[in-house]
């Protein structure tokens, strides 16, 4: 269990199964491993994993277009290798759905040596995407607004995992 | 080698209530059947079709789904293929018309276009069935046992190409939704939207 400080998988599971998530696009990384434990041991909760982070975002629009509520689970770096896939399947098909992304090289202090970190809320302006940070469990309720507003917009909202000082993963 | 509009014509002859996500034989397959249930999503982004055929199969277990795949998307996402194979949807029917060039580029050859045997692709990735065809004939006669056994299956099929080389903005468009009215219109269609 994660220190009272930290983001807890506990909480990320909660807020997805109250928000209605029936599907889990992913690819591991670093820091969800344990968030992944839980998962699979959810028997209503569907784990779809790629190898290669734009994969997922065909198979969300797939699952969106059959009647499913999909997420997303990548890091930073997927993220922004996937730009094309997730301007048209998610943005161009209208796909309501949150991406939780690992901030790899977050350090909350604005100086970082990882530029997976520098790109990534860049990468997200200039595609016009709205994300919201989520440092520890205070934050679980940032998840549930990426929710809503992923519906409003009919189209992706990402939740940036900023958690990796803490290690989210242990 | 076939020619798309007649091996899609063969197709339709065996369709029967399956969703159809025309992909690369959209020009041709919107002249046969332009319904609710088909998909004509233009090219989103390239390499995607195969994980968009996967997530709908996934969601829907009781509905056929149907996917004509191109090997240029293939190449773009060979993992996708072992993504597939794990969740194994036995509705799913993988078809990939392969004309050994990027068509809308203008015709230029897939890396080793001639050489590469995708049906063993998708066997080793672990696609329980696949079949490679190049004959209408033979392709006629094997379609129905094809459809009626479980997928996922893969169907790599030689076609030849038809290439496009005027710039994008003065092609004619010819289908006649935009794709994420074709996602509302499924999903409408589906009673799940």
């Amino acid at each position: 269990m994660a220190d009272a400080g930290a983001l807890s998988p506990e909480t990320v599971m909660r807020q997805m199964k109250q928000n209605g998530v029936t599907d889990v696009v992913w690819l591991p990384d670093s820091e969800t491993n344990w968030l992944f434990l839980l998962m699979r041991a959810d028997p209503d909760l569907r784990l779809v994993g790629v190898t290669r982070e734009g994969h997922a975002c065909s198979i969300a629009a797939g699952l969106f277009a059959g009647g499913r509520k999909p997420m997303m689970l990548i890091q930073n770096t997927g993220m922004m290798e996937s730009g094309d896939s997730i301007r048209g399947w998610l943005m161009g098909l209208k796909v309501p759905i949150v991406l939780m992304v690992g901030y790899r090289g977050y350090t909350r202090h604005g100086v970082n040596s990882d530029t997976a970190a520098t790109y990534t809320e860049r990468f997200l302006m200039a595609f016009g995407i709205p994300f919201y940070l989520v440092e520890n469990d205070g934050d679980a309720d940032r998840i549930a607004i990426a929710f809503k507003e992923a519906e409003a917009l009919q189209g992706p909202v990402v939740v940036l995992v900023g958690d990796e000082y803490h290690g989210f993963n242990r | 080698m076939m020619h798309t509009a007649d091996l899609l014509k063969v197709f339709a002859q065996h369709r029967g209530d399956a969703i159809v996500i025309s992909g690369r034989g959209g020009r041709h397959w919107i002249e046969i059947s332009d319904t609710t249930l088909d998909i004509p999503l233009g090219d989103p982004a390239m390499g995607g079709h195969s994980g968009f055929g996967l997530g709908l199969a996934l969601a829907q277990p009781g509905k056929r789904v149907i996917l004509f795949d191109s090997e240029g998307d293939i190449l773009m996402s060979m993992g996708q293929l072992a993504t597939i194979a794990e969740q194994a949807p036995a509705n799913f029917y993988h078809f990939i018309l392969d004309n050994e060039v990027y068509a809308t580029t203008g015709g230029q050859p897939v890396p080793n276009a001639k050489h590469v045997d995708y049906a063993m692709i998708a066997r080793g990735a672990g696609y329980p069935r696949a079949f490679n065809f190049a004959d209408l004939d033979a392709f006629s006669a094997a379609l129905p046992g094809i459809l009626q056994a479980p997928g996922p299956v893969f169907v790599a099929l030689k076609v030849w190409p038809e290439v496009e080389n005027t710039p994008i903005g003065q092609r004619v468009r010819w289908r006649k939704r935009g794709a994420d009215k074709v996602v509302r219109d499924l999903r409408g269609a589906l009673r799940v939207g």
